[in-house]
This record gives structure tokens, C-alpha cells and sequence, in this order.
């Protein structure tokens, strides 16, 4: 492969920043039974320190299983994930957990907040065992939540239960923001709320953030694009200028 | 407090029925170990505090008559710390006030000072003074008779009335339990200890400067049969009867068999308690991790490890277990302290220390962590073992199939919620299982409980109206010939009478051998009743002896072997008699044999002990009175009386012991129903309502639910009903002990309260789910993601 004139390794995007994972020939096979489903079949990509990338692609065409990949909640049948110097794939169960906890935030389609704990409870969850987090109403201002600390879950709207579960995913100041579809769920004024959080922790911290949305519009904030087809990348494009979430309209 | 603590605060309210059931079902395992460890150590200490401070003594011997200076010899012996000789007699009493013959044991007081062994412990009053004719009663016949001091007493000396005055109560370490002579029951009214000054006794019984009782205490590491052998030895000349140690002592064999007993329980019941808390806690924490695969998954992408995980779900229990091991250790050492009570009236003790051993604690709280550690260990490992990606994945629909049942052609009989009821119990057979197997062991244990009613049943009706069928035995006051039969014979009311003599004798077969007193019968007895290991009725033969079961299993003999006989009275002959016969009973060790055979054994023919009397009804009331006058009367045991007095004990402390068990096996199956059914719901509630969105009623909602757990708690009382069997079988055996047996017979009716009482239990947790069911948010069910 001429990696020269490929664009997921052009000598421009270095030049932006180092590279956060380098990803290598990434396969994943789930077998359930006499069935074998390539979910990934030889991913080859790098992503940079502090961009916004985002993933693009039709629905089963393996986003979430490269994401969990990424985040480490899930290893790959074959290939690498290089995370700056460290291998993910041979990294032990434990290393695993270390890495998730120091490095990596993660936002869901579907919020998952713990039921039985409060907005601020549920943050604090993972203030608790970071290394430097902001705490719990610092991280809630930001997705405009400072009022509704105390409210379970089951108090809070679709879009406000996902303003927590993006004020969790920072709060401990992460380095790398993984996000599947956070915006999936809302509609477009809330999902602005909700983007332009990720937003500002990118350029406030220089948080790497990969975000999945089937929402072509919310391309637009990405500083690229990479698109996903049948467990491949189809293709990655550049962004001459990221648009400013508050601008995304759907 | 950390957030995750915080979680499991809520999620611990949010079960709160269900972990209050399990807690409550740990509490009553850790209640019964320590109430019966506490009971037992109480008791054991006591005693054994009691026999040190009272100088119990250790070896027993009763001779016809011996001077006073053989008591020296008998000092002298090595291995023999302290003798005290004395005069002990059984003597009839005259008591205005009761319907019935009473007697006493009579025991002397030396004239100066303390008894050097088997001191009393005066609860009131004083000790004799010389020269007067005072006595001390034991306290259990004055309490009976409302006697205090001051009241007054004719006792038969030697046939000859005479006036006491007691001037003292008191209990003895000898008399921890009284029984009168041949007796299964206490019979405190018409049986007690007396005390009083030798003088008085040596004169009425011609006893001057003798004794015909001797005690010893031992020196450390005196070896008990050595003493024993030479201390038969130097009294055999005196008319000694074989001497024994405290293991064949009656009031002390009674407190050590209540031991054996209090042991059995704190072994057998607390582990199916525990086994059926670690059941529920595995049914609901399983349930819960079910329910939070998403939560684990969440908290692992967070980067909180395997073992932060773990230990989360694993303080769960932990949580419940400890609430419920401060609950029963509560509860226990107050029934503990209540139980050890109960035994003031039945053991008499001056003291009663009630002690707690803190390892008994540290038992209970192990037990139950066990427990609880069996019961979380698979379930908390399902949660560590979850990957984080699998995790966040909702649990792929439940893949439901076309039953068997619908094979066969039901589903054009059933209805559709019988048909759903059907598929989920198919669907989830091992819980199903878990369902049945908790309600089936609220059975058993119930089962294994109440069978002891059954037992006792049985207990009296083959004892007192199988094998025994005289109205009344009527004990002599000396071995008079068999005129005394005559006389009573003769009285107005008797329908008939037959002599009995006892003998005391050693049974030997190899190495084993059991002292005990043969009764010699008259051949073809009309009042005793033998029948083999078959059940089969059969007559006291003529020749050779009968052994109770019990007897032949410890001597381990059977029909057609030898057994060595030692008489150890009288000329102390020697014999080498076959076993005739074995005979079925459930209580005791006897021997039996032909009167004659075993007057030709002693070499005193014509000698009697006793008389059994069948006796008419109507004039019975009087003819008890009519005896009170005869002199050679001692003692009179009539079967109504034992058996009331058998049943007025069995009430005091069965009863109540039983009573709380019930409580507990209500407990168990109220814990395991209303867990499996509460589980249901919250599995189920999604799929309820939408059925009622649907347009199903709230009633045939409820069935669909209630129905499912109503079909495997009936399927699970058979299943209990069978373990219940097995686990009385254990009882029963575990309870043996030397001079009981416990029958082992269940009454259907036993199985049916069992099975009774845990329906009312399904019942009513039936009931409170029911309501829930019926306040079913609908809305709030259909939003939450399941
Ligand atoms: N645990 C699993 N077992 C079997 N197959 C799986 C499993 N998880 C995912 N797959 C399969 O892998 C493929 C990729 O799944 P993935 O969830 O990554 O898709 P996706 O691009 O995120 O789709 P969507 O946009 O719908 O979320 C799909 O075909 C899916 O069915
Ligand atoms: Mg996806």
C-alpha cells in the first residue's frame, strides 16, 4: 500500500499533532454459534492528538465495535492499536482497566446513567477514581445542568439524562472523548447543548474526540470525517473548516 | 460516602421485602446456634460449677450394711480423694392433701457439720438440729406441695408413722433431676429427697454405727474402673451392689443427655437455615446483576476493575448477611437466656449462669458468611466475568419455543395466560427449579419438625397402653414375699394384680457391659406386652432372657447369643443366659425374664418388688387412697398420671421450642416465595404491562404471574413433603441417644399442617405482590429500558 499518497497518513495531518492511536489491519469476528460475523475486516487509520473525528457509515458497518476498540472495552480478533507508545491488544485485563480509567470518557447512545444514582452522584462516580477531574457541578455547569444536580435520572428528559451522561464522560478531564451516537435520541437544539460540550472540552483540554452519528450534519464539526462500510474504512475526508456546533441545524 | 456506596444504599431499599426476608432467614439460622450453643454452655458450665461447689461426688455404691469403719478402708483406697458413708432409704409419706401414695428417698446428715460430698444447697431455712425431728425437703417436692418451712411431714419409718417438721429446702447436686424409682417421668408431688439427722435413721433402721450408701470423689488422674473394681471388692462381703460412676448416675445421665440433645439441634437445624439463606441471596443478587449487566458494563468503561466490581456487589450480601447475624445474635441470646430458664424447671440448679463463649459469635458470623459467600460467589462472579462491550448490549430477546406441552395439543385447551405461565416455565427451568426447591425445603423443615409430635405420640401409646398394660405399680417398701400381692390383691376395686420383682444386675457380652435392673414377670403376664423388631406379638418365654432393642445393640448381642449376668445383690450369683428374645422399645434398657427363672437365678424364691394392678375406673380415685395406708406401700405410679405429667413437661418445653420453629419454617417459605415472586415481577413487569395496554384485565395479569409461582410451590410439596421424611429419619437418629429412642413415624396428618402452613405463606406473599401488581405504573414500566 502507497501510504505516501493515502490520506489517513498525509504528511498535512502530522503536521497538525502527533498521532493518539495508530490503528493496524484491526479485525473483529464475533462467532455466536455455527455463524461467523466480520464486524471489522482490516481497519487502517490513525488519529491524531486533539482532533475531532468523526465516524460516518450505515448502520452494522462496525463503528461501535472499532469505538469499543478504541475505548478498550472490547479487543480485536487480529491487528493493532498503537495508543501512543502502548499496544491495546496485548495489554492485560488490568492495564486495560488503567488505561480506561486514566485516558478515556465515554458518552452512549442511550445515556446509561445508574438509576438509582442523582445527575451529581452519577458524575461523581467517576470524579472518584480520576486524577485530576473537575468536580461533579463544575463538570454539570458545562452542559448547563447546575440545577438539576439532584434529580435522578427518571426526573430528567431524553436530552437532559445525555447532558449528564457528556457532563460524566468529562469531568475527569479526559484525553481521549469517545462518543456513539450521543446525539442519536435528541433533537437539534438539544443536540447542540449537548455538542457544543464536546466541543469545549476539545478546545479547552485538547481532548481527542471521536464521535459516531448517522447525522450527516454533524459532520460539518469534525476536523475529519471517516466513513465505514461493511467493517472498512470507505474513506477519510478533511474538512477545510470545522463549523461551530452552535451552527449545526437537523 | 462514594457513590458507588450510595448506589447500593438505594438499590439495598429498593429490595428492601426481599433482602428483609433473607436477612430474617439468616437471622433465624444464627438465632438457633446461638440460643442452643448458649443454652448448652449455660448449662454445661453451670453444672459443672455446681458439681464443684457442691462437691458432687464421682463414684456411687449402695450395700446392705457395712460398719462405719469400712468407710476408712474405702479412704484408703488409691485413687479415692474423699468417702462419705450415709443411710439412704425409700420411705412412703402420708400427705393428707394428695389422691395418691407419695414417697421419698431419705438421706442422713452427718450429726456435725457439712456432708463431706454432695453437699445441699439450702434455698430456705435451715439444716436439722439434733436431737429434733426435723427435716430438709427437696426443693422441687416443696414447691409441688406448696410446702415452705415450718410445714409439717409424716414420713414411714421402717413401717412406723412419724411426725417431721421441715425446717429447711434444699437442692443437691445428686438431685438435678428426680425420678422416682422405676418411673419414666418426674413426679415432683409424690416424689422427693429428704434429709435428715443418721440418728434418726440409724435407730428406725437398726443401722448403729453402719451405713448402706457410700460415695467417693476421686484424686486427679485416679482411674475411675480401677476404683470402682476395688471398691466392689471390699463391699461385696457388706451386700454391695455393683458401684458406678457419674456417666451411670441418674440425675447426672439426664443433664448430659439433655447436652447430647441441644447439640444435635445446634448441629442439624442452623445449616438448613444457612443453606437456604445462601439460596435466596444467590436467587435475588443473580437477579440484580441480571438487571444492572448495563450499569457493570458502564462502570468498567469508567475504568472501576474487576474487584472494584466485585466488591461492590458482594457488599450486597454482605450488607444483608450482617444485618441479619446482629438480628439472630439479638435474638438469640435473648432465647437463649429464656431457654436456659426454662431448665430451672425442669433441672434443678441453685445458680443458673448463663454464659456466652464470644467463639460461639464468631461461629455464627462464619456460618453465615459462608453462607452468604456460597450464595454471592456465582452471581458476583457473573458480574466480574461480564465484558465491558457485552455489557453495554442489551441481553438478546429470550428465544421461546413452542413447549412440549403446546406439542401436545394444549395450546388448543389453555388459554393464552395458561399458555404464557406454561412457556416461562419452560423457558427458565432452572429457576423454576430454584422456586420449587426453596418452598420444598420450608416443607422439610416443617416436615422434619413437627414429626416430633408424631414421636411423641408414639412414645407414650406404645409404652403406656402397647407394652404396658397395668393401670397402676405399686412399689414395696422391702422385698416381701408374694403375700403382699394377696393384700392388695383383695383390696375392693382391684380387677386384678401380678407380682414384679427387679434385680440388679451387670449384663456383660464381650467387652461391653451394662449395669440395669431385670424384671422378673410372671409367665404368661397379662400386663406386659412384648413384640419383636417385626412388630409381631410374642410371650415372655420361659427360659433365658429378653432384651430391650436398645440393650441388644449396645451389648451387641441378637437373639440365640449368651450374655453374662451378674447379679449384684444377695449372694451375687453368676449366670450365662441365652437371649430368648428381643423386644421392640423406644425407651430405656431392660431385661426381662420368667419370675421364676430369675428367683432360681438370685436364689430368693418368692421375692417381690412391686405389684401392677389393673384397676376399676369408677372406685379408682378411692383405692389410690385405700393404699396410702397399707405400710408396705412406697411408692404408687399410675399410668393416667405419668402420662399427664409426660405431656404437661413435653408442653413446657417441646411445645414451645416446636412453636418457634414453625415460626421459621413460616419464615423460610414466606422469604422464598415472595423473593421468587417479587423477582417476577420485576423480570415481567415490561411484558405485564403491556398486556394491560393491551387490554388484558388486572386479574388475568395477576394470574399469569401469580399462577406460575401457585404451580411450582404445588409441585413443590410433594418434593418437600419426601425430603421432609428424610429429614425427621436424621432427626430422629442424630437424637438417639443410650436410653432413648426417638420413633421414627410421620402421621399423614403432619404432612398436611406442613404443607399447610406454607401455602398460607405463599399466600400471603402472594397477596402482597398482588397489590403491586394491581398499582402497576404503566407508563413508568413502558418508559424505563429494559
Ligand atoms: N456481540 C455480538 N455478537 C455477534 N455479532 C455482533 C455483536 N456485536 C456486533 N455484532 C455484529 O457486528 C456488526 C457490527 O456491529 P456494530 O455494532 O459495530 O455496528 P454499527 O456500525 O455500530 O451499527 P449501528 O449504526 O446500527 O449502531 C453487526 O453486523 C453486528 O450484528
Ligand atoms: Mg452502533
Amino acid at each position: 500500500m502507497a501510504r505516501a499518497t493515502d490520506i489517513r497518513s498525509a504528511p498535512t495531518d502530522l503536521a497538525r499533532g502527533a498521532v493518539a492511536f495508530h490503528v493496524h489491519g484491526l479485525t473483529k469476528i464475533y462467532r455466536s454459534g455455527e455463524v461467523d460475523v466480520a464486524a471489522l475486516r482490516g481497519v487502517e487509520l490513525d488519529i491524531f492528538e486533539s482532533e475531532v473525528l468523526v465516524l460516518l457509515g450505515p448502520s452494522g458497518s462496525g463503528k461501535s465495535t472499532f469505538l469499543n476498540i478504541l475505548g478498550g472495552l472490547d479487543r480485536p480478533s487480529a491487528g493493532d492499536v498503537l495508543f501512543r507508545d502502548h499496544h491495546l491488544t496485548t495489554m492485560s485485563e488490568r492495564e486495560l482497566t488503567r488505561y480506561r480509567r486514566d485516558h478515556v470518557g465515554f458518552v452512549f447512545q442511550f445515556y446509561n446513567l445508574i438509576p438509582s444514582l442523582t445527575a451529581k452522584e452519577n458524575v461523581a462516580l467517576v470524579t472518584e477514581i480520576a486524577s485530576r477531574p473537575m468536580t461533579p457541578s463544575d463538570a454539570l455547569a458545562i452542559v448547563g445542568l447546575e440545577d438539576r444536580q439532584n434529580h435522578f435520572p427518571a426526573q430528567l428528559s431524553g436530552g437532559e439524562q445525555q447532558r449528564v451522561a457528556i457532563a460524566r464522560a468529562i469531568a475527569k478531564r479526559p484525553e481521549i472523548l469517545l462518543c456513539d451516537e450521543p446525539t442519536g435520541a435528541l433533537d437539534s437544539p438539544t443536540g447542540v447543548i449537548v455538542l457544543q460540550a464536546i466541543e469545549r472540552i476539545n478546545a479547552e483540554l485538547g481532548t481527542t474526540s471521536v464521535i459516531i452519528t448517522h447525522n450527516v450534519a454533524i459532520a460539518d464539526m469534525g476536523d475529519r470525517v471517516a466513513s465505514f462500510a461493511n467493517g472498512r474504512i470507505a474513506g477519510v475526508v478533511k474538512n477545510a473548516a470545522r463549523q461551530p456546533a452552535k451552527s449545526l441545524k437537523w | 460516602m462514594r457513590a458507588l456506596d450510595r448506589k447500593l444504599l438505594r438499590d439495598l431499599w429498593h429490595v428492601k421485602g426481599q433482602a428483609l426476608a433473607i436477612a430474617a432467614v439468616i437471622a433465624c439460622g444464627v438465632a438457633i446456634v446461638v440460643m442452643t450453643y448458649g443454652a448448652m454452655i449455660s448449662l454445661r458450665e453451670t453444672r459443672d460449677a455446681y458439681y464443684e461447689r457442691y462437691r458432687f461426688a464421682d463414684v456411687f455404691s449402695q450395700l446392705r450394711r457395712a460398719p462405719l469403719r469400712v468407710a476408712a478402708q474405702v479412704s484408703e483406697i488409691p485413687g479415692v480423694a474423699a468417702a462419705a458413708a450415709r443411710i439412704t432409704y425409700y420411705a412412703a409419706l402420708d400427705i393428707p392433701s394428695l389422691d395418691r401414695p407419695a414417697s421419698a428417698l431419705l438421706v442422713s446428715l452427718p450429726d456435725e457439720g457439712e456432708p463431706r460430698l454432695n453437699r445441699l444447697a439450702l434455698r430456705e431455712g435451715r439444716m436439722p438440729m439434733r436431737g429434733r425431728d426435723e427435716l430438709v425437703m427437696s426443693e422441687n417436692m416443696a414447691q409441688a406441695l406448696g410446702d415452705h418451712t415450718g410445714a409439717h411431714l409424716s414420713v414411714l419409718l421402717n413401717g412406723r408413722k412419724r411426725d417431721f417438721t421441715v425446717v429447711g429446702i434444699a437442692l443437691s447436686p445428686e438431685f438435678i433431676y428426680t425420678l422416682p424409682p422405676g418411673q419414666l417421668m418426674a413426679d415432683d408431688k409424690a416424689f422427693g429427697v429428704l434429709w435428715m439427722p443418721r440418728r434418726i435413721l440409724e435407730a428406725a433402721y437398726d443401722l448403729d454405727g453402719a451405713f448402706n450408701d457410700i460415695s467417693l470423689s476421686l484424686s486427679p488422674g485416679a482411674s475411675e474402673p480401677e476404683v470402682i473394681r476395688r471398691l466392689d471388692n471390699l463391699l461385696a462381703r457388706y451386700g454391695g451392689t455393683a458401684a458406678y460412676g457419674r456417666a451411670d448416675q441418674m440425675s447426672n445421665a439426664y443433664v448430659d443427655q439433655e447436652l447430647d440433645q441441644l447439640r444435635t439441634v445446634a448441629l442439624v437445624i442452623p445449616p438448613v437455615f444457612l443453606a437456604v439463606a445462601a439460596f435466596l441471596i444467590n436467587m435475588v443478587l443473580s437477579r440484580l446483576i441480571d438487571t444492572e449487566r448495563e450499569s457493570i458494563g458502564l462502570l468498567k468503561s469508567f475504568g472501576y476493575s474487576n474487584g472494584e466490581v466485585g466488591r461492590h456487589y458482594l457488599k450486597f450480601s454482605l450488607v444483608i448477611t450482617a444485618a441479619g447475624v446482629v438480628a439472630g445474635i439479638a435474638a438469640g441470646l435473648w432465647l437463649g437466656r429464656w431457654m436456659t430458664g426454662m431448665y430451672q424447671d425442669y433441672f434443678r440448679f441453685p445458680f443458673l449462669e448463663y454464659r456466652m463463649d464470644p467463639a460461639v459469635f464468631s461461629m455464627a458470623v462464619l456460618l453465615s458468611l459462608l453462607a452468604a459467600a456460597l450464595g454471592t460467589w456465582t452471581a458476583v462472579l457473573r458480574a466480574v466475568r461480564l465484558a465491558p462491550a457485552t455489557a453495554m448490549q442489551p441481553p438478546a430477546p429470550a428465544i421461546y419455543r413452542r413447549t412440549l406441552l403446546d406439542r401436545m395439543g394444549l395450546d388448543r385447551i389453555a388459554s393464552m395466560p395458561t399458555q404464557m405461565i406454561l412457556r416461562h416455565i419452560e423457558r427458565w427451568p432452572l429457576r423454576a427449579a430454584l422456586t420449587i426447591c426453596g418452598s420444598a425445603m420450608a416443607v422439610m423443615l416443617l416436615v422434619g419438625l413437627f414429626f416430633f409430635f408424631d414421636a411423641i405420640d408414639e412414645l407414650v401409646d406404645s409404652f403406656y397402653f402397647r407394652a404396658n398394660r397395668q393401670d397402676v405399680v405399686i412399689g414395696l417398701v422391702d422385698r416381701r414375699g408374694e403375700r403382699a400381692r394377696f393384700d392388695i390383691a383383695h383390696l375392693s376395686g382391684v380387677r386384678g394384680a401380678e407380682p414384679v420383682l427387679e434385680v440388679p444386675a451387670r449384663l456383660s457380652h464381650g467387652h461391653v457391659s451394662q449395669r440395669l435392673g431385670i424384671s422378673g414377670l410372671r409367665s404368661g403376664t397379662r400386663y406386659r406386652a412384648f413384640y419383636d423388631l417385626a412388630g409381631r406379638a410374642f410371650t415372655l418365654p420361659q427360659e433365658g432372657i429378653v432384651l430391650s432393642n436398645k440393650l441388644a445393640g449396645l451389648l451387641q448381642v441378637q437373639g440365640g447369643d449368651a450374655v453374662d449376668v451378674d447379679v449384684l445383690e444377695g449372694a451375687r450369683r453368676h449366670a450365662r443366659l441365652r437371649v430368648s428374645a428381643i423386644a421392640m422399645e423406644h425407651v430405656g434398657l431392660s431385661a426381662y425374664m420368667d419370675q421364676r427363672a430369675l428367683w432360681r437365678l438370685t436364689g430368693e424364691p418368692h421375692a417381690i418388688t412391686a405389684i401392677q394392678a389393673l384397676l376399676d375406673r369408677a372406685v379408682q380415685e378411692r383405692l389410690l387412697k385405700r393404699l396410702k395406708d397399707i405400710p408396705a406401700v412406697a411408692t404408687v405410679s399410675t399410668r393416667q398420671q405419668a402420662i399427664s405429667a409426660l405431656r404437661e413437661t413435653m408442653a413446657k418445653s417441646m411445645t414451645i421450642v416446636i412453636d418457634f420453629y414453625i415460626g421459621l419454617g413460616a419464615i423460610i417459605a414466606f422469604g422464598v416465595i415472595y423473593n421468587a415472586a417479587r423477582i417476577s415481577l420485576s423480570e415481567r413487569g415490561r411484558e405485564l404491562a403491556s398486556l394491560r395496554v393491551l387490554g388484558f384485565t388486572g386479574g388475568e395479569v395477576t394470574y399469569i404471574l401469580l399462577g406460575e409461582l401457585a404451580l411450582l410451590v404445588l409441585a413443590a410439596l410433594p418434593i418437600g413433603c419426601a425430603l421432609g421424611y428424610g429429614l425427621a429419619w436424621l432427626m430422629a437418629s442424630a437424637m438417639e441417644t443410650k436410653l432413648f429412642r426417638v420413633p421414627f413415624i410421620i402421621l399423614p396428618a403432619t404432612y398436611g399442617i406442613a404443607m399447610g402452613i406454607v401455602l398460607i405463606s405463599a399466600a400471603a406473599s402472594a397477596l402482597v405482590v398482588g397489590r403491586r401488581i394491581s398499582r402497576l405504573d404503566l407508563i413508568a414500566v413502558l418508559k424505563t429500558r429494559e
